[in-house]
């Protein structure tokens, strides 16, 4: 069976901007992923080519085998998403908000109430299932998105910063549900963060871009030791790796969505 | 082909009937929306009837206005469609709807049908102040289904053209600036208040490749006047126009997450 992710000379431009510049790696079926980098890295526009949002300049990535440039059709049936920002919609109920990914997911008319209500045992929202999601809590949100990737069982989840703005009681709680999950369904999890703790805890490998580049992959024990410094933390590695300059990139729409996606969960 | 048709026809189905689901946990925006049909009836309406300077051909030019002023009001709501997809796309949910197996035309004619259900709505508050101010229609079961098909059409071309600008300016605040600009030229160079007839020249030539006039154009034969010779031409028009801004709008509104 080929990898859950593979990704070789991977390449975006826009214009003369280079975004992606011709990064290689793979992610294991069944693993946990981190994705780190400073804003601009170019982390979000490679998840938007892994997850068919954009298609690709140049090279390859493959989803389960599948080429996310020529058929992303198929790709979309095997994967999940779980955007930064809040993607549930506030006006419909938790039942609505799942029924509704089930049906769009084509999940068979005869499984997808039994789903629904797994995923609402799952999460502990038995009893908010008839409520307005936007009177939910952050947290609460955040598990609703979850469930709803999960829904048609795909074989990788992604999480665009799945904790941020989060609580901590809502963040491990977020984490142990997604845990859950792999054991349950043996999901693979490819996730982008900031936080340095929730990569080291979480995670199996860690990723670290810069500049469009991948500047080191490997467990955060090993990022640790190639720094050279003795007891470094992974935040020193994630400082060493990325060159230690002050943030120059993210543009000013990324950053009011983070903060506005801080200041609605949180 | 046929399985990409019937999953893009469910789809468009499954997606206008969450829009209708949230319009009903919330209906207040449909009472707020009626109110500017109604000044438009009660008050300008009521103000120029009295004037008579306005050729209306025999009828009294409350019942001329009504259709433009219902045209004018589905038009006003989908044009300010697309800016639920910029919404959507800061949110995350229009991402989280492009990552599923669902046809980007499926996307787009989920939209219009909503837009058109919203439309119908006025189209009822329109009639019931209509019958208020005793404006005398022509309404039969078969001129309320050609309403409801020119509504619909009609509701879904002004839609998509919104969600092609949403996708070619990306921000909700340049989206307002070019909604407020287009709309009311779109409406007063059209036959909606007044017949094209006593435009200038040039005028006319943009009203008659208006496609609001042609919606007026088909509802004043259904409702009004029961002159239908014009009808199968009104209705052609407006299903060619919104059939060609659907295949468009879903290639192009993708981009807006870009």
């Amino acid at each position: 069976m080929p990898n859950i992710i593979d990704v070789t000379n991977l390449t975006k431009r826009f214009g003369d901007f280079t975004a992606v510049d011709s990064i290689s790696f793979s992610v294991e079926r069944g693993e946990i992923f981190a994705f780190l980098g400073p804003n601009g890295a170019g982390k979000s526009t490679t998840i938007k080519m892994l997850i068919t949002l954009l298609k690709p300049t140049g090279g390859h990535a493959s989803v389960d085998g599948i080429d996310v440039g020529t058929h992303p059709g198929d790709v979309r049936n095997v994967i999940g998403y779980v955007p930064q920002s809040i993607s549930v919609d506030g006006t419909l109920t938790a039942y609505e908000n799942l029924m509704l990914m089930a049906r769009l997911y084509e999940v068979p008319r005869s499984e997808r109430k039994q789903r629904v209500q797994e995923v609402l045992d799952f999460l502990n929202l038995q009893e908010h299932a008839k409520s307005l999601v936007r009177t939910f809590s952050g947290g609460m949100i955040r598990k609703m998105e979850i469930g709803q990737a999960m829904l048609h069982r795909p074989r990788v989840l992604f999480l665009d910063e799945p904790t941020t703005g989060l609580d901590p009681v809502a963040r491990q709680n977020v984490w142990q549900h997604l845990l859950e999950l792999r054991k349950s369904f043996g999901v693979s999890i490819f996730f982008s963060t900031h936080y340095m703790e929730e990569a080291e805890s979480a995670a199996d490998r860690v990723a670290i871009m810069n500049q469009g580049k991948l500047a080191v992959i490997g467990t955060a024990g090993e990022l640790k030791v190639k720094t050279g410094k003795p007891g470094a933390s992974l935040e020193d590695a994630f400082i060493y790796f990325t060159g230690n300059q002050l943030e120059t990139a993210g543009n000013f729409r990324e950053i009011r969505r983070a903060r506005r996606t801080e200041g609605r969960l949180g | 082909m046929f399985t990409y048709a019937y999953k893009t026809i469910t789809k468009s189905y499954i997606l206008a009937e969450m829009e209708v689901r949230k319009l009903l946990h919330d209906p207040t925006e449909l009472i707020s929306r009626a109110l500017q049909p109604i000044l438009w009836l009660g008050i300008f309406g009521e103000a120029l009837s009295k004037i008579r300077a306005i050729p209306t051909q025999g009828y009294t030019y409350l019942q001329f206005i009504t259709p433009g002023i219902l045209t004018q009001s589905v038009v006003f709501v989908a044009i300010f469609y697309g800016l639920y997809i910029i919404m959507d796309r800061d949110t995350g949910i229009l991402q989280k709807l492009l990552v599923t197996p669902t046809p980007r035309l499926a996307l787009v004619w989920g939209r219009m049908i909503s837009a058109g259900v919203r439309g119908l709505s006025q189209a009822i508050i329109i009639f019931l102040f209509a019958l208020v101010l005793h404006i005398q229609l022509h309404i039969t079961f078969w001129s309320l289904l050609g309403v409801v098909l020119i509504i619909m059409l009609g509701a879904g071309f002004f839609t998509g053209l919104s969600m092609i600008i949403a996708s070619i300016v990306k921000t909700r605040e340049r989206f307002m600036g070019i909604g407020q600009v287009i709309t009311q030229p779109l409406f007063f160079a059209s036959n909606a208040i007044y017949p094209v007839s006593i435009m200038p020249r040039w005028l006319q030539v943009v009203a008659n490749v208006n496609p609001l006039s042609y919606m007026v154009d088909g509802l004043r034969g259904l409702i009004v006047t029961g002159d239908m010779s014009k009808m199968p031409f009104d209705i052609l028009v407006l299903a060619v126009a919104t059939l060609i801004i659907s295949i468009v709008s879903a290639w192009m509104y993708p981009k807006v997450v870009i």
